[in-house]
């Protein structure tokens, strides 16, 4: 205990020193680098420094440093909520926090709304968390859960000529049997009332390397779609099995947690032609070469592996920090040029977010990301994906704008729910239009 | 020389038969026990102490110290393996969770306890196989545990209210209009709850319960002989093991993460504190709390270090090498400590005293 402290407080002065000489703005970076989810975190948390790097390398959000400081969570809620703790208050406080896990997130959610840190959670968490008058601090930006299943019908009645046309079609949900994979239910169960098609729904348990049973349901049932909500090891062991049992991949869509390279390349051959949804548009941009050539030229890059600069993760990572950067740039556009944001004027920033196609085009990233758009009431912000199909060895976009979904169903599905968790929190939501 | 019990004389069976039998045992447990709850407190109102050390290194350390406490029980006492734990640990949670929602006015800490007794009818029921099965093929047999009430608490949607992402959110925990919403209350509230269960603990493995469990652990047969009914003492100790892990839980959501997912409960928080009770001391309460402070606290401290030793060298190490070298030291420690003493840090503890007590004369 006491040599926690005292190192503690060491730690502490250290940073201290450290951190009186220059304008900058603090990031914790909360990654995972080792585990079982170290592929996704590496890739996820080196776009997000890579980024930051640039920024760096750009001279700063107007002459504001970005610095961060990076702490091991493993994936786990216990390491990630303490990480957070240690990292909140040191170099003049965090600006923000994107755990990238669903476990720590919600370990945070509470911490985040006492201690007035915004927290993103780009493509996960609670979907409900749109709402912003109820999740004040919470941005789930670009894209939810819900507005992803949404997605999915919307692309899936499009490749049949219109959403009328999937009356009496057969779609199967083979999800993890987990909250996660639960999430889109309603959404799914909606859209079949309301379209008429016969969702299917089988449950694969963690962590998912035999699915033997479930395919022999899904030969039998003879689907027209198959929808893999699924996670880790769980991805690549449906492709395989799939192809064991005939069924092209074609016909399978998967989730964008089952769209990475490192989902489908331990599948091998039985990848080739599977699409999955995603918020990036697979591609090179002139933000990555601005990257390979001021930062990796410079020897500060933060993967190890080049080839993976511009992969699924790695360019989420970079997503991220673009929102983040234009978050705080937002802020210094209302509270003053060239000075270090609080987390709270941060947070303002996060809510009048918008990064139109202009901004992303003067960004070098047009194309790589839908534009973002957020308000008081809505910090999703987007709402749209794409959909881009593995050809064996790289991603490639399948549907050449981007895809949105039953935005006004979804928004009333996130009301309801978020009214439901104010009341058992006894929360009361706050007037958007009141807000500045 | 100080911690010597000569001339500490008992005159009657009352004063052989104290928990702490030693006057220097009385001393240190009343010096901990004041440090904890005045010592602390003092230091945190002068700013010694900011909200990090309670929130994310004392509680996390106590609620799973309680958690290991009641493994220990299960395992250490009564020779019971499991590898149920988290499961318990869910089923105080939700319990709790539901307690609160569905009954109006319910106080937090009936609520408490009442998800302490479901987690210990759980218990039971899943306790049951420990009559024809003992070892690791019970420890088979409860990692069904383990499956069927994460599979069950996803499944069933009344036990998260039919929250849409599965997860239930921790009520507030007031008691007689005040609100424990600071880091500090919150710790104050904990390790009120831990030391009053750990005190009820070391009592009643002193009594003729702890005693049976103990003859079961040692010799099952033995034990029925002289007079142990296997079924209840087996049945009593998962019992006893699993509210202390459901009231753990309970806190767990509600004193420290606030919002919990079904998952968070799963088979690797098991055996992260199975190895709480491995490395601190099977069979020792105190073993429990060295065993918590090992696996929750080392890692951290590592991770300080390391982060302390790259920015006072000035050099930055390429990413992931310092998460893996912190990895790496941990696993050595651990077998390190368990090499050095198999019986744990409790056991550790122990030899250290027994020196103590012949220094300067060793034999």
């Amino acid at each position: 205990m006491k040599f926690v402290q005292k190192a503690m407080v060491a730690a502490a002065f250290a940073t201290a020193a450290l951190s009186v000489s220059a304008q900058e703005q603090f990031f914790p970076v909360l990654s995972y680098r080792v585990g079982p989810y170290a592929a996704g975190g590496s890739g996820f948390f080196g776009g997000v420094i890579d980024y930051l790097s640039l920024i760096n390398a750009q001279g700063g959000i107007n002459g504001v440093k970005m610095v961060w400081e990076e702490c091991e969570t493993e994936y786990n809620a216990t390491r990630g909520v303490e990480c957070y703790e240690r990292l909140k208050k040191v170099r003049g406080g965090a600006t923000m926090v994107e755990p990238l896990s669903t476990g720590i997130a919600y370990g945070l959610l509470d911490r985040v709304a006492q201690d007035k840190i915004p927290m993103t959670t780009l493509g996960y968490g609670r979907s409900d968390a749109a709402d912003g008058r109820v999740f004040p601090f919470v941005f789930p930006l670009i894209t939810s859960y819900w507005n992803q299943a949404a997605g999915m019908m919307k692309y899936l009645g499009d490749k049949e000529g219109g959403l009328d046309k999937l009356k009496g079609k057969k779609i199967v949900h083979l999800y993890h049997d987990s909250a996660y994979g639960k999430e889109p239910f309603a959404v799914f169960e909606a859209y079949a009332k309301q379209y008429g098609f016969e969702l299917v729904k089988l449950a694969v348990p963690h962590p998912g390397n035999e699915q033997q049973s479930q395919w022999l349901q899904i030969r039998q049932a003879k689907p027209d779609y198959v929808i893999l909500w699924g996670w880790g090891v769980m991805n690549a062991t449906a492709l395989k099995t799939a192809q064991r049992n005939g069924y092209p991949s074609e016909k399978i869509l998967g989730v964008w947690w089952a769209g990475s390279e490192e989902d489908v390349i331990p599948a091998g051959s039985a990848a080739k032609g599977y699409t999955t949804m995603t918020f990036n548009t697979p591609g090179n941009y002139p933000l990555l070469d601005e990257i390979k050539k001021k930062v990796y030229a410079a020897g500060k890059g933060n993967l190890e592996d080049k080839s993976r600069i511009g992969s699924t993760y790695h360019m989420r990572g970079v997503t991220a920090a673009i929102l983040w950067v234009e978050a705080v740039r937002k802020a210094q556009e209302k509270h003053g040029k060239g000075k270090v944001m609080t987390s709270e004027q941060v947070r303002w920033g996060f809510e009048n977010l918008n990064v139109d196609e202009a901004r992303l085009k003067a960004l070098g990233a047009l194309g790589m990301m839908p534009p973002v758009k957020t308000t008081c009431l809505d910090h999703e912000g987007s709402g749209a994906v794409k959909v881009q199909r593995w050809d064996g060895k790289a991603w490639k976009a399948v549907t050449p704008n981007w895809v949105v979904g039953d935005k006004a169903m979804i928004r009333k599905m996130q009301e309801e729910s978020a009214a439901k968790y104010a009341a058992e929190k006894k929360i009361t939501p706050r007037d958007c239009s009141k807000e500045g | 020389m100080l911690y010597r019990e000569a001339g500490q004389f008992k005159a009657t069976y009352a004063e052989d038969s104290q928990i702490f039998p030693i006057r220097q045992d009385k001393i240190g447990i009343v010096l901990i026990l004041a440090v904890a709850f005045v010592g602390i407190p003092l230091m945190s109102v002068a700013g010694f102490l900011s909200d990090y050390s309670f929130t994310a290194i004392l509680t996390p350390f106590l609620i799973f110290s309680l958690a290991a406490l009641g493994l220990n029980i299960l395992t250490g006492y009564a020779g019971q393996l499991s590898l149920g734990t988290a499961a318990f640990m869910a089923v105080g949670a939700f319990a709790s969770y539901n307690f609160m929602l569905r009954i109006e006015g319910m106080p937090i800490l009936v609520a408490f306890i009442l998800g302490g007794l479901c987690a210990a009818a759980v218990g039971i029921v899943f306790g049951l196989p420990s009559l024809r099965i003992r070892g690791f093929y019970l420890a088979a047999a409860t990692l069904a545990t383990q499956f069927f009430i994460v599979w069950c608490l996803t499944k069933v949607g009344w036990f998260t209210n039919y929250s849409s992402s599965g997860v239930i959110t921790a009520q507030k925990i007031e008691m007689l209009g005040y609100t424990f919403d600071t880091a500090f209350s919150k710790y104050l509230f904990v390790l009120s709850v831990v030391c009053a269960m750990a005190l009820l603990a070391k009592n009643m493995v002193r009594t003729n319960i702890g005693r049976s469990w103990m003859a079961i652990r040692d010799m099952d047969m033995a034990a029925e002989v002289i007079g142990f009914r296997p079924m209840r003492t087996k049945l009593m100790a998962f019992a006893v093991s699993s509210f202390y892990c459901g009231v753990a839980g309970a806190l767990f959501a509600y004193a420290y993460l606030g919002t919990v997912e079904p998952e968070g409960f799963n088979l690797d928080l098991s055996f992260r504190i199975l190895f709480m009770v491995i490395i601190g001391g099977v069979g020792s309460i105190l073993g429990s709390f060295f065993g918590s402070a090992f696996i929750v606290l080392l890692p951290i401290f590592l991770n300080v270090l390391i982060h302390f030793l790259e920015s006072s060298a000035g050099i930055n190490l390429p990413s992931g090498i310092s998460s893996s070298i912190e990895l790496m030291v941990f696993g050595a420690l651990i077998i390190f400590f368990l090499i050095v003493e198999p019986h744990g840090l409790a056991r550790l503890w122990q030899i250290g005293k027994e020196k103590l007590r012949l220094w300067p004369f060793p034999h």
